[in-house]
C-alpha cells in the first residue's frame, strides 16, 4: 500500500492522513521514491526540495496528530520554477537566473504553505513561460511521461508531467495563452486557468501582465478544486487582483448539468485538426446531452486572429517585464567596462533563443512608428475577440472546445520553426485575450495512446460551473485515468 | 534587395519576404539591450518577418471605430494608505547581488 501512495487523489490523501491510515511523510517519501524512479526518464524537475520537503511533511504530522489539520495539510504539491519560494532556487529555467534565492514568498505559496502543503520541487518549464513544449528551458527538455518522444506541452510542462507520473499530487503552473491547459490535454490531466485576477500573482516572474494567471494542475476535476481555493482571493500585494469572495469550489461538483447549455464554436472545428481529436470531442458533447445539457452551435468569428493579436501583445509586455534584468541587482552578470556593456552582454548571455525572439518582436511592435500598426491595432482586435464571447455567453452557459488540434508532438519537430510553435495554442489563446477561466480535462486517447484534451471555457468568475460541467464528464466514467508508462 | 526603414503601410520598396531589414533588427537590438551575433540578426531577420507577415492579417480587420483593450481585469486600481508594509532586510536583498561593496550594488564606472 505505501508504495502506492503517491498515485492517490488529493481528495483520497486528505480523507487517509486524517483517518491516520498513512502518515504525511510517508505520503511525501513515496512520491520523492518516484521522483528517484522515473524523473530520470522524463526531467520534469529543476530543483527536488527532498530535506524540505521531508521537514514540511514532519511538520504536517505534527498538526494532524494535533487535530489542527488545515485544507491541504500534508498534501505534496510540484510548483512551477516561476514562483517565488524563500529560500529556494528560483530559476524560470533561465540561465538568467540559474543562482538566484529570493528573499520572499509568492502570495499563492504562502497561502500554501499556511495550508499545510508539502513542496516537493520546482517544476521544468520554457523559459520565462515562452513556449508551448518545455523544450526552450536552460535545464533541459521535460518528456511526455505517456511517450517519452513526445513533448509533455508548455510551458507549464514539468507541472503537468509531474502530476501525470505521480511524482506529486498536484501542482501548480500559469497560464499566459495556455500554459497550464495545453499541458495538462498533452499529458492527460485537470488543469484549469482561472478568470484573469482572481488569483494573486504577487511574486510571481512577470511574462505579460495583462494575460499572465496562476493556476492548479490535479488527477482530477475535484482535487483541482481543493486547489483553487486555497490559491483564490484578493491580494493587497496585487492591484489586480480581485476582491471577490471565494466560492467553496468543492461543493460547486453537483455531477448535475441538466439544464447546461454549452456552446460549441464552429471556428474550432477546421482544417487541421486530427480527426481522432475531432472524434473524442464529439463523444465528449454526446455524454453531455446524455447528462442533459443542451447544445448550441455559437460562433467566435474572430478565432483565427486570436494568435496574431497575442504575439503583439505579450511580446511587447514581456520586452517591458525583462528589461528588469540587466545584472546589476540580482541574477547573472557579464562584467565589461561600462554599464551598456554590461547590459548588452548579460542579456545577450542570460536570455535563450525564444525569450530574444519575443523580446525584440515586443520591441519592434512598441518602436516609434509601428506603435499604432502593430500594438495599438493588437489591443484592438483583442476587443473585437472578447466581444465574440460575450456575445456567445449570451446563448450559452459554457463553451467547450478542443484544447489542441493535435494530441501531443514529437520533441524537436517545432523547434526550428517558430511560428508553428505559436501555432499549438491556436484554441487555447483567445480566452487569455479575453481574461476567461478555462480548464482543460481529459476526454480520450488518440491510438498511440496519447491523451486527448477537453476545454471547458466560463463566463469571468463562473469557474464553479466549468469545475461542474468538467467534473460531471469525469464522473461518467468514459475516460479512464490512464497511469503513465515508465 | 532592397530594404527600407519606413513606417508600415508604405512597404513599396520591401520585399515580401523580408519585413523588417537587418538595419532594423539592429536598432531594435539596441532598445531592447541584446547584444546580436552576425547569426543571431540573420536568424531573427528572417523569423520576425515571417511572424510580421502573419501578423499583418490583422489588418484584413477593419478597426478604425474599435477601442482598444489594455486590460481585462476589474475597473479601478485600488487606492491605499501610503504605508510601508514590507521592511525589507537589506542583508536578504543583497544577497543575490552578483557583484556588491559592503551594503552597495557595485557597476562599472560611470562617470570618468
Amino acid at each position: 500500500m505505501t508504495s502506492e501512495l503517491n498515485r492517490m487523489t488529493i481528495a483520497e490523501a486528505r480523507d487517509g492522513l486524517a483517518r491516520r491510515e498513512f502518515s504525511a511523510l510517508e505520503l511525501t517519501r513515496a512520491c520523492l521514491e518516484q521522483i528517484k524512479l522515473v524523473d530520470p526518464k522524463i526531467n520534469a524537475f529543476i530543483t527536488v526540495c527532498a530535506r524540505e520537503a521531508l521537514e514540511q511533511a514532519a511538520a504536517a504530522d505534527r498538526r494532524l496528530a494535533a487535530g489542527d489539520a488545515p485544507a491541504l495539510c500534508g498534501i505534496p504539491l510540484a510548483i512551477k520554477d516561476i514562483y517565488a519560494t524563500r529560500g529556494v532556487r528560483t530559476t524560470c529555467a533561465s540561465k538568467m537566473l540559474e543562482n538566484f534565492v529570493p528573499p520572499f514568498d509568492a502570495t499563492v505559496i504562502a497561502r500554501l504553505r499556511e495550508a499545510g502543503a508539502v513542496f516537493i520541487g520546482k517544476a521544468n518549464m520554457d523559459e520565462f513561460a515562452m513556449g508551448s513544449s518545455t523544450e526552450n528551458s536552460a535545464f533541459g527538455v521535460t518528456r511526455n511521461p505517456h511517450n517519452v518522444e513526445r513533448v509533455p506541452g508548455g510551458s507549464s510542462g514539468g507541472s503537468a508531467a509531474a502530476v501525470a507520473a505521480d511524482e506529486c499530487l498536484g501542482a501548480l503552473g500559469t497560464d499566459t495563452g495556455g500554459s497550464i491547459r495545453l499541458p495538462a490535454a498533452f499529458c492527460g490531466v485537470a488543469g484549469i486557468k482561472p478568470t484573469y485576477s482572481r488569483v494573486s500573482r504577487y511574486g510571481v516572474i512577470a511574462y505579460a501582465s495583462s494575460l499572465d494567471q496562476v493556476g492548479p494542475f490535479a488527477k482530477t476535476v475535484r482535487d483541482a478544486a481543493i486547489l483553487l481555493r486555497t490559491l483564490a482571493g484578493h491580494d493587497p500585494h496585487d492591484s489586480t487582483c480581485s476582491a471577490r469572495p471565494v466560492p467553496d469550489y468543492e461543493s460547486a461538483l453537483t455531477g448535475d448539468v441538466r439544464g447546461m447549455r454549452i456552446g460549441v464554436p464552429k471556428e474550432y472545428f477546421v482544417a487541421g485538426m486530427e480527426p481522432q481529436v475531432e472524434t473524442a470531442i464529439r463523444d465528449a458533447l454526446a455524454s453531455y446531452e446524455r447528462l442533459g445539457a443542451k447544445l448550441v452551435e455559437i460562433s467566435l468569428p474572430h478565432t483565427e486572429y486570436a494568435i496574431a493579436a497575442y504575439y503583439i501583445v505579450a511580446t511587447a509586455e514581456a520586452s517591458a517585464n525583462l528589461a528588469r534584468y540587466d545584472g546589476i541587482r540580482y541574477g547573472l552578470r557579464v562584467d565589461a567596462d561600462n554599464t551598456g556593456e554590461l547590459y548588452n552582454r548579460t542579456r545577450a548571455a542570460g536570455f535563450g533563443a525564444e525569450v530574444k525572439r519575443r523580446i525584440m518582436l515586443g520591441t519592434f511592435v512598441l518602436s516609434a512608428g509601428y506603435y499604432d500598426a502593430y500594438y495599438l491595432k493588437g489591443q484592438k482586435v483583442r476587443t473585437l475577440i472578447r466581444g465574440d464571447f460575450d456575445r456567445a455567453f449570451e446563448r450559452c452557459d459554457v463553451i467547450a472546445t478542443p484544447v489542441a488540434p493535435t494530441t501531443a508532438f514529437k520533441i524537436g519537430e517545432k523547434m526550428a520553426d517558430p511560428l508553428q510553435m505559436y501555432l499549438s495554442d491556436i484554441f487555447t489563446i483567445s480566452v487569455n485575450l479575453a481574461g476567461l477561466p478555462g480548464l482543460s480535462i481529459p476526454c480520450g486517447f488518440d491510438r498511440d495512446g496519447l491523451p486527448i484534451g477537453l476545454q471547458l471555457i466560463g463566463e469571468p468568475f463562473a469557474e464553479e460551473t466549468i469545475l461542474r460541467a468538467g467534473d460531471a464528464f469525469e464522473r461518467t466514467g468514459a475516460v479512464k485515468r490512464r497511469a503513465a508508462i515508465l | 534587395m532592397i530594404n527600407s526603414i519606413g513606417p508600415p503601410g508604405m512597404r513599396l520598396s520591401v520585399m515580401a519576404d523580408s519585413k523588417i531589414s537587418v538595419e532594423q533588427v539592429r536598432h531594435v537590438a539596441r532598445l531592447a539591450r541584446l547584444e546580436l551575433s552576425a547569426a543571431d540578426e540573420a536568424a531573427l531577420q528572417a523569423n520576425l518577418s515571417e511572424i510580421l507577415q502573419y501578423i499583418d492579417q490583422l489588418n484584413r480587420l477593419d478597426t478604425s471605430a474599435v477601442a482598444p483593450t489594455a486590460q481585462v481585469g476589474e475597473a479601478g486600481a485600488p487606492m491605499r494608505e501610503d504605508v510601508v508594509a514590507n521592511r525589507p532586510d537589506p542583508e536578504a536583498m543583497l544577497a543575490n547581488a552578483p557583484a556588491r561593496a559592503g551594503h552597495l550594488f557595485k557597476v562599472p564606472r560611470i562617470i570618468e
